[in-house]
C-alpha cells in the first residue's frame, strides 16, 4: 500500500444501496463509514452519496441538518463521488425535481432526474470510459437521471451511443449516471479513493 | 432456472435483465413504500419522504371491512398516480393472475405486488415472473415461501405481516421467521442441505445459495400491520431493508405528518431519540384490529403457497 493509513471515507447512509458501497470501499482497502449525521461528516476525508431516491435524500439532509456542512464539505474542496441519485445531489440544476426539491449542488451541470423513463426503461450496457482504460464498463442504469448540459468546467468522462452524457468530473466532484457498486467492476471506487488520497 | 444473470459484454441495451429487477429494490432500501388510493395522497406520500408508492383502489383495512372480491386497480387510477408523483409507481395484481400482471406492465408501472392482500386468481399457481420486464415483490411468512417466490423470478420480497390490521405482531413473526431460517441454513453442514431444501420445499440451488451467503438474493422489506415510527424502526432493527405502510398512514388522523414521521425513524431505527421527536404529536393511529381476534379464514397472510 503507498498511503500509511487507509483513507477515511464516508457514504451518505439516510437511503439507497449505500451498504453496497461501504462494501467496495472496504474491498479497496479504505476505513468506508455510513454517514447520517454532521459529526460523522467531519471525521472522513471524503464522501459517496449513493443510488436511492434523491428526494428522500433532500429532505432527510436537510430534516437532520447534514444539508448545509454537505454543501460546506463540496465547497472546501472534499473529494465526493455520486451514483445515480447522487449524481442529481450534487448537481446545480434538477429538471424534472418535485415542487420545493433542493440539490446539494457544486457540479455545474444540469441533470435530468428518470431521463429515460420508467422501470421498463431500465437497462445494462457497455460503456467506453478512456479515463479508466480497457476493458469497457458495464454499467447498470436503473430510472437513471442523464446530463443534460455541462459547464466549461466539467469533464465527460462517458456518454451513451447517442452521445448523451453519464459520467462527469469537475474539480472535486465525480458523478455517474449509473452503478458502479452493482458489478463488481472496482474502479470508479478506485478512481475516486485515488481521488481522496491526492486531496 | 433460477438465475437468468445477464450476459455482459453485449454493446446493445439490455431490458429487463435480472440485475435491473432486483437492483431497483436495492435502491429503495432504508425506505418506506406507503399504499396510496388517491393521486393527491400520491402527492402527500412523496412530499412526506416515500420511496415509492403503491398504488391501490382501496388501503386493506378497507378491503377488509367492505369484502368482496378484490381486483387489480383501475387503470385510469394507476395512470393518475404515475403522472402525479415522479417516485417508483408499484401495483398490486392477484395471486396467479397473469393477466392482470401484463395490464400493469403495459400500463408502465415500475413494479407489480402479487398480493395477498387482493383475491387470489389461483389457488395452485403462482404467476411465472420471469417471462415480465417488469419487476415483481411477492410477499412471504417464512423462507420457503420466499424462496419459491423468487424461484419463481421475485425480485424482492416482502414478508406479510396481517395487512390492515394495525397489528405488527404478525410483520414480527414473519420477519424474525425469515431470518431465523436463514440463519439456521447456514449453520449446516453442506450434506444437510438436500433435506433442508426438501424440508423448505425450495430448489436446492437457492438453498445452497443462502447458505453461503446468509442472506436472500433479493431485497427484503416488510409489510403489514405496521402504524407507527416505533413500529417500523422495529422492523428495521429486525434486520428488514424498508418497510411498506399499508393503512397506516392514510387511516390515521394526520397522514402528512404521520408519513414523514415514519420515513424519519426508518432511516435512524437505531436511534431511539430520534424516533422519539419523530413520535411526538401524530393525532389518532389506525384503529387496528387485533390479529388474535381474526378468525382464521379472514387472516391474508395466509393466501399464497
Amino acid at each position: 500500500m503507498a498511503g500509511s493509513a487507509a483513507p477515511v471515507v464516508g457514504v451518505l447512509a439516510l437511503q439507497g444501496d449505500f451498504r453496497e458501497h461501504i462494501a467496495v470501499l472496504h474491498s479497496l482497502g479504505a476505513d468506508a463509514r455510513p454517514i447520517r449525521r454532521p459529526e460523522e461528516l467531519a471525521e472522513v476525508a471524503g464522501l459517496v452519496i449513493p443510488g436511492g431516491e434523491s428526494t428522500v435524500m433532500d429532505k432527510l439532509s436537510r430534516a437532520f441538518g447534514l444539508a448545509e456542512p454537505l454543501k460546506a464539505a463540496i465547497s472546501s474542496g472534499m473529494p465526493v463521488y455520486g451514483t445515480c441519485a447522487g449524481l442529481i445531489m450534487i448537481a446545480d440544476r434538477v429538471l424534472d425535481a418535485i415542487e420545493g426539491q433542493q440539490s446539494l449542488g457544486g457540479l455545474d451541470i444540469s441533470v435530468r432526474r428518470n431521463a429515460f423513463g420508467s422501470q421498463l426503461d431500465s437497462f445494462e450496457t457497455d460503456l467506453d470510459i478512456p479515463v479508466l482504460g480497457d476493458p469497457p464498463v458495464h454499467a447498470v442504469f436503473i430510472r437513471a437521471p442523464i446530463v443534460e448540459d455541462a459547464g466549461g468546467g466539467v469533464r465527460a468522462l462517458a456518454s451513451l451511443g447517442d452521445g448523451r452524457i453519464v459520467a462527469v468530473e469537475q474539480g472535486n466532484l465525480l458523478g455517474t449516471s449509473f452503478h458502479p457498486e452493482m458489478t463488481g467492476d472496482t474502479r470508479f471506487h478506485e478512481y475516486f479513493l485515488g481521488r481522496v488520497r491526492s486531496a | 432456472m433460477s438465475n437468468t444473470e445477464s450476459t455482459p459484454g453485449t454493446n446493445s441495451n439490455e431490458l429487463g435483465s435480472n440485475r435491473v429487477k432486483r437492483g431497483l429494490a436495492e435502491m429503495l432500501k432504508g425506505g418506506v413504500i406507503m399504499d396510496v388510493v388517491t393521486a393527491e395522497q400520491a402527492r402527500i406520500a412523496e412530499d412526506a419522504g416515500a420511496v415509492a408508492v403503491m398504488a391501490l383502489e382501496r388501503v386493506p383495512a378497507d378491503i377488509r371491512s367492505q369484502g368482496g372480491v378484490a381486483r387489480m386497480s383501475d387503470p385510469d387510477l394507476i395512470d393518475s398516480i404515475i403522472a402525479e408523483v415522479s417516485i417508483p409507481v408499484m401495483a398490486k395484481a392477484r395471486i396467479g393472475h397473469f393477466v392482470e400482471a401484463q395490464v400493469l406492465q403495459a400500463l408502465k408501472v415500475d413494479y407489480i405486488d402479487e398480493s395477498e392482500v387482493l383475491s387470489p386468481a389461483d389457488y395452485v399457481n403462482h404467476i411465472d415472473k420471469w417471462p415480465f420486464t417488469v419487476p415483481f415483490v411477492c410477499g412471504a411468512t417464512n423462507l420457503g415461501e420466499a424462496l419459491r417466490r423468487i424461484n419463481e423470478g421475485a425480485a424482492m420480497i416482502r414478508s406479510k405481516g396481517e395487512a390492515g390490521t394495525g397489528d405488527v405482531s404478525e410483520a414480527t413473526k414473519h420477519i424474525r421467521t425469515i431470518k431465523a431460517e436463514i440463519a439456521a441454513l447456514s449453520a449446516k453442514s453442506h450434506d444437510e442441505l438436500y433435506v433442508a431444501a426438501k424440508d423448505l420445499q425450495a430448489p436446492y440451488e437457492l438453498v445452497l445459495e443462502i447458505a453461503r451467503t446468509g442472506k436472500l438474493p433479493v431485497v427484503l422489506f416488510t409489510a403489514g400491520g405496521v402504524a407507527t415510527p416505533a413500529d417500523a424502526a422495529l422492523m428495521m432493527q429486525l434486520g428488514a431493508d424498508g418497510v411498506f405502510v399499508g393503512s397506516g398512514i392514510f387511516k390515521s388522523g394526520d397522514p402528512a405528518k404521520r408519513a414523514a414521521a415514519i420515513v424519519k425513524a426508518t432511516t435512524f431505527f437505531d436511534d431511539p431519540a430520534v424516533i422519539a421527536e419523530a413520535s411526538r404529536g401524530l393525532g389518532e393511529a389506525m384503529v387496528g384490529i387485533n390479529v388474535a381476534d381474526l378468525a382464521a379464514p379472514h387472516r391474508l397472510s395466509e393466501r399464497g403457497w
